[in-house]
């Protein structure tokens, strides 16, 4: 097994741990701020689980990213690129990165929004609409690197 | 697609008809009541405070009758009970609730009176229960709890902590008496850190061994009953059966009622609305002999509101202008369609008057964005089966309710319509049933209509930014529309026109560059006319936008200065553009995880296991990623919706018409309306 081959699968994993560790992160934040709310006024269990949710979505790109690069090194079915070279492999930790790292961070703070979110809720449940947008602008970041690190990785010509 | 007309009107009637015109607004539903405006010198208004608090209480008891009858009496429902929805009652039937007002009252205060000694009898049931355990170690004992010796002996019933024999207890009861000591001690019996014992001697030593007995460590039973343990386990088990029989009759007591649920159901409604229109009657000048009255209605409906009022009352009604600081109600009329995205935009904030309704526009674009990011025919088609049914089954959902699975079943249609597109059915689900457990070898079967965004993400990436700049162009227009209709041309040009010219041109200039056709593989060849009239168009732009966008400025160094800045406003407009990337992103989520599941499912193979793997999996899997993307377009179709979209045009900041009417909670009356 070459070294470029490990490095390649090295980016698969970062991409679902970084994004996956940001999002348990920030959905068990805002879990947290939702249980208060609904031992307060269960009627709101919907709309704050909604908000709850708003950053489980990074590690969702995250193992999405994974996905798609396993395929391209040929670990998921038809055969693995073992032998890749060490730059190739790198090329495809690199294009890994974006989402690994943007969703690690973005979804950390989507989770702090959320829990804000969640307060304007529980003071003023028609202002849902709204309230769901502060976390859904961070999420935008996330989605750009979850562009980047697709379109790059399904680019990167590997040789199989 | 409109904000509808309103007009204010203002009512002085003679105070004695002044509870049958509220009483005919209320039904009528067409007028928010203000009184605010009213000038009340030498006016006063009533305290009908003590009334409506007694409406209320009556509604909650009523309230809290049907709770019970659910608990006791449940009625099958057909549907969930997620979409509940108001009985139709006639007016007829609503009179016949009203006359034995007092009939019902009693009969839900005999329900709640039940409930009360149903609530007792638990607590005796719980209370017995605890008798009888703190009893358990002494059932063997068979003299009653409270004695305490015969004429010559002295009896003590007590604990000590720890595990003790009968020999230590002896050794330190008889400690100083002559031996052989009169004394015995037995133990009933021993559990849970401490020994339960009794100690029999004669009455002359009785002060002694208790002395010695307290030394030891030796505690006095506190009253527990004054009947043998056996006897007073009997009572208290007797006792929980007599309990049990009660509760069993008071159970069927409440649940005679069932039959009266509806009654209560249209008696709740009948003091709720009574106490909502007793809250008007509460805000209302009146005089001695005359009340007034303003309220906004529908202009269309003014006139007849008046005729009627006037016909029936000879009150005197007057057509209002609005005051200087008051603000119009908004009432949205749009084509039935259309109204389904009226509580997304209400969540927002609704239009003020004289601003353009963007609910048509919007319900286009927001069924079209959604079913984009969901993406997938076999989560669209179930969308669309879940939302026909409970529309099908539920007529008179509440309107709010009714409206969102309304724009849900086309946002299932959406993303059928794009499923198909990108030739996702439960993501490749098809072809690797197929090939599984098929055998099946040949090329794919739900193949796309259009392309497959895996394949190709920058050709799809363009397209997303296409949709969005159509979608944002849109708002800039409906801006443009409104200045244009106010006659503002000089803020038409200065705020819409130039930059429609400088960003037409930009993007006339980039489509034949090199950069655009590294990044998206198209090529484009315009004839030398189309480059001068890009220039041009980017040129005259940005000299519109340098001098003109900042025109209430006099200072003309200050506004070309404050132009330049404007011209960096370009950026914004990237970066929304940039934004409907989430379109893509988005539809490749739903679509990989989806093939994802797929996978899982089948790789145990063919055969019977392998089948129910796959369906097992199948079923989790796709349940999952539905909801998950379900929510993810939801969530950023409203934000498309009101960051890009609205960001170019709508600033909300209308009040929602609320007009007088019944407080109904279970019943919708069946009756003719003014409209």
């Amino acid at each position: 097994m070459s070294i470029g081959f490990m490095l390649a699968l090295l980016g698969a994993a970062l991409a679902t741990i970084l994004a996956g560790m940001g999002s348990a992160w920030g959905v068990g934040m805002a879990g947290q701020a939702a249980a208060g709310v609904v031992a307060e006024d269960p009627d709101q269990f919907a709309k704050v689980l909604i908000l709850q949710l708003l950053p489980g979505t990074q590690g969702i790109y995250g193992l999405l990213v994974t996905f798609i690069t396993l395929s391209r090194i040929g670990l998921l079915g038809g055969s693995a690129a073992l032998t890749m070279d060490t730059s190739t492999g790198l090329a495809i930790l690199a294009a890994c990165l974006p989402i690994a790292l943007v969703g690690l961070v973005s979804a950390y703070h989507q989770g702090k929004t959320a829990v804000a979110s969640i307060g304007v809720v529980a003071k003023d449940p028609n202002q849902f609409g709204k309230a769901m947008l502060f976390p859904a602008m961070v999420e935008t970041y996330a989605i750009l690197a979850l562009l980047i690190s697709i379109l790059a990785v399904s680019n990167i010509p590997v040789a199989a | 697609m409109a904000v509808v007309e309103m007009q204010k009107l203002s009512i002085c009637a003679s105070k004695k008809n002044r509870k049958a015109i509220l009483e005919l607004l209320q039904s009528m539903e067409a007028m928010q009541i203000t009184t605010e405006g009213i000038d009340g010198k030498g006016l006063q208004k009533m305290d009908t405070l003590g009334q409506r608090t007694q409406f209320e209480k009556n509604a909650q008891s009523f309230d809290q009758a049907i709770r019970l009858l659910d608990t006791y009496a449940p009625v099958q429902q057909k549907g969930l009970s997620l979409f509940s929805e108001k009985k139709l009652v006639t007016r007829s039937e609503f009179r016949e609730a009203d006359q034995n007002q007092q009939k019902y009252l009693s009969d839900a205060n005999s329900i709640l009176k039940a409930e009360k000694e149903l609530q007792e009898c638990r607590a005796a049931i719980a209370r017995d229960r605890d008798t009888i355990t703190s009893l358990e170690p002494w059932m063997s004992l068979d003299v009653p709890m409270i004695f305490e010796g015969t004429r010559d002996t002295a009896f003590f019933i007590g604990t000590m902590t720890g595990t003790v024999t009968e020999a230590d207890v002896l050794a330190a009861a008889s400690r100083g008496l002559p031996d052989p000591a009169a004394c015995t001690a037995d133990i009933i019996s021993t559990g849970l850190g401490q020994t339960n014992l009794t100690v029999l001697c004669l009455k002359r030593d009785a002060q002694k061994v208790s002395d010695n007995l307290r030394e030891a460590g030796f505690a006095k039973l506190p009253f527990l009953t004054r009947h043998t343990p056996q006897e007073k386990k009997r009572r208290c088990e007797e006792d929980t059966k007599a309990q049990e029989a009660r509760i069993g009759e008071l159970t069927k007591q409440i649940a005679g009622y069932a039959g009266e649920r509806e009654a209560f159901e249209i008696s709740s409604d009948y003091f709720r609305t009574r106490a909502e229109k007793y809250r008007v009657l509460g805000t209302i000048p009146q005089s001695r002999n005359v009340f007034f009255l303003e309220g906004w209605v529908e202009a269309a409906h003014a006139e007849d509101i008046a005729k009627v009022l006037t016909d029936r009352f000879g009150a005197f009604v007057q057509k209002e202008e609005k005051r200087e600081d008051e603000i119009i109600p908004t009432e949205l009329h749009n084509n039935k369609w259309s109204s389904m995205v009226e509580g997304v935009l209400e969540s927002y904030g609704l239009p003020q008057h004289g601003r353009v309704d963007p609910t048509f526009i919007m319900s286009i674009f927001y069924v079209f964005f959604f079913g984009m990011m969901l993406s997938d025919a076999g989560y669209g088609i179930m969308m669309m089966i879940f939302c026909g049914i409970v529309l099908a089954r539920h007529k008179r959902l509440e309107k709010g309710m009714h409206q969102m699975i309304q724009l849900f079943f086309w946002c299932g249609l959406s993303t059928t319509f794009w499923g198909f597109m990108y030739g996702g059915f439960f993501g490749d689900a098809v072809d690797v049933v197929a090939k599984t457990f098929f055998g099946y070898t040949g090329p794919g079967i739900v193949r796309p209509l259009w392309f497959d965004p895996l394949n190709n993400p920058m050709r799809l990436l363009i397209y997303c930014m296409l949709f969005g700049l159509i979608h944002l162009f849109t708002g800039l227009g409906i801006k443009g529309y409104e200045y244009l209709k106010k006659g503002d041309v000089l803020s038409f040009v200065a705020e819409v026109l130039d930059w429609y010219m400088f960003l037409i041109g930009l993007i006339l200039l980039l489509l034949p560059t090199d950069l655009f056709q590294g990044i998206s593989q198209m090529s484009f060849a315009f004839p030398p006319f189309v480059h001068v009239l890009a220039q041009v168009l980017t040129f005259g732009g940005m000299i519109l936008i340098l001098t003109m966008q900042e025109h209430a400025r006099k200072n003309w160094a200050l506004r070309i200065l404050l132009g330049v800045y404007d011209i960096y406003g370009v950026t914004s407009w990237l970066s929304d553009v940039l934004s409907y990337s989430r379109l893509l992103a988005l539809g490749l989520a739903t679509g990989v995880i989806a093939s994802v599941v797929n996978m899982m499912g089948s790789m145990l193979g063919g055969g019977v296991l392998g089948a129910i793997v796959f369906i097992l999996v199948f079923l989790v899997g796709h349940l999952l990623n539905f909801l998950i993307n379900l929510l993810g377009a939801y969530v950023h179709t409203n934000r498309l919706q009101y960051v890009e979209f609205f960001g170019k045009f709508y600033d909300g900041g209308g009040l929602a018409f609320r007009p007088f009417r019944s407080a109904n909670k279970y019943t919708e009356i069946k009756e003719e309306k003014v409209s």
